[in-house]
This record gives structure tokens, C-alpha cells and sequence, in this order.
């Protein structure tokens, strides 16, 4: 009988997929407003398309979600982000 | 009772450096004339615009920080509304968050301003 328990080498060890948890930026660094106005700021929570990235991406708690959205909404109408955009990275 | 409120308006950018000002202080005068208060007062100057609007890509930024009757509000939108040479604008109730934030945002751009003012001067 061979060796019961053939140990199977990898090439490389499998990278076991370490749950990071994630956290919501705010509540650690203690912002309580988020500006409509530095657009760099919230260039973070949007993809590529200038859309907004949903939470279970960003890890941020629906309280600041919303705040983030309400003021990605508002600089979009002050024309400091776009509606549509390609490669705004 | 009063609120405070942070409006914020592009002007087109056809207008010369003059007529920009004028535009600026005739909603100023609006303001005092009703009874509000301007507490503080911003121009970002000729920015380009994520879109373009109305044909335009570049737009005069303004922004005005005051404390008024909320039926003064009312009235200073109609203006924007009337007036053609302001293509956009966005009036914001500030809350005690948002009041604590512009006192921080205001002394950092002073301090900024500071230590830029000496190099350039």
C-alpha cells in the first residue's frame, strides 16, 4: 500500500484566500462630513465609469454610504465629476 | 430663525474679469439687502468642467458661505435663475457637521494661503 498519505506537493503553496475584513474608513479615522467639494476625495469611491462603488467593495457603513452618495451626486451637478466617464482612473 | 447655508454658482466664462466681479457682488447685495449675513466668501476662479454645459467646458467658481431667513434662499435662487450669466448653481443647509468642517477647511486655507502668501510676494 503506498504511503497512506501521499502528501500532494504544490508547485507553489496555495494562496488561501485570508478573509481581510474589511472596515469602514470613517468611523476609524472619525470623519463626520464628507465634503461635495474635494473631488479627489471622492474619486476613490468611484470605478472607472465615474459610477459609484457599492459598499461590499469599499467596506463603508450604510450611515456614510449614503453621505457618500449624496455628495457624489452633488459635485456631479457642480461639474466637478462627471456623469459618464472612460478610464477616469 | 435663522440657518446657515453655503451656496456654490459657475458663472459662463465669456464674461471679462470685471463683469465677473459685478455678477459676484450684485448676489452680495441681494444677500445683505435681505437681512443674511455673509460669513465667508470663495472664488476658485476659471476651472474646467467634468462636462461640458451649455456648450462650455470651463465655468467661474464661486462660493459664498452666509447665514439668512430661509425665505431669503427663495429668493436668491430665482435670481440665479433669472440672471443667464450663472449656468449652474447649488444652495446647501449647512449642518453642525458641515459648520464644523468649513471652520477646519477655513483655517487650513488660511494657514495655506499664509505660507504661500511670503514665497510668491
Amino acid at each position: 500500500m503506498a504511503a497512506d498519505n501521499s502528501e500532494i506537493r504544490y508547485l507553489t503553496p496555495i494562496a488561501i484566500e485570508t478573509k481581510k475584513d474589511k472596515y469602514c474608513r470613517f468611523k476609524k479615522m472619525g470623519i463626520t462630513y464628507i465634503d461635495y467639494k474635494d473631488e479627489d476625495f471622492l474619486m476613490r469611491f468611484v470605478n472607472e465609469q465615474g459610477k459609484i462603488l457599492p459598499r461590499r467593495l469599499t467596506g463603508t457603513s450604510l450611515k456614510y454610504q449614503r453621505k457618500v452618495g449624496q455628495a457624489i451626486k452633488r459635485s456631479r451637478h457642480l461639474a466637478l465629476m462627471p456623469y459618464v466617464a472612460d478610464m477616469l482612473k | 430663525m435663522t440657518n446657515r447655508y453655503e451656496t456654490v454658482f459657475i458663472l459662463t466664462p465669456v464674461l471679462s474679469e470685471d463683469q465677473t466681479k459685478e455678477t459676484v457682488k450684485k448676489f452680495k447685495d441681494l444677500l445683505k439687502a435681505g437681512s443674511g449675513k455673509v460669513h465667508h466668501e470663495e472664488s476658485w476662479g476659471m476651472r474646467k468642467l467634468a462636462y461640458p454645459i451649455q456648450k462650455k467646458s470651463t465655468g467661474f467658481y464661486h462660493l459664498i458661505e452666509f447665514e439668512s431667513e430661509p425665505a431669503l434662499v427663495a429668493k436668491l435662487e430665482t435670481e440665479y435663475r433669472r440672471d443667464e450669466r450663472v449656468i449652474r448653481f447649488l444652495t446647501i443647509v449647512m449642518d453642525k457637521h458641515h459648520l464644523a468642517f468649513a471652520e477646519k477647511r477655513r483655517t487650513k486655507r488660511s494657514a495655506k494661503k499664509e505660507s504661500v502668501e511670503p514665497t510668491n510676494a
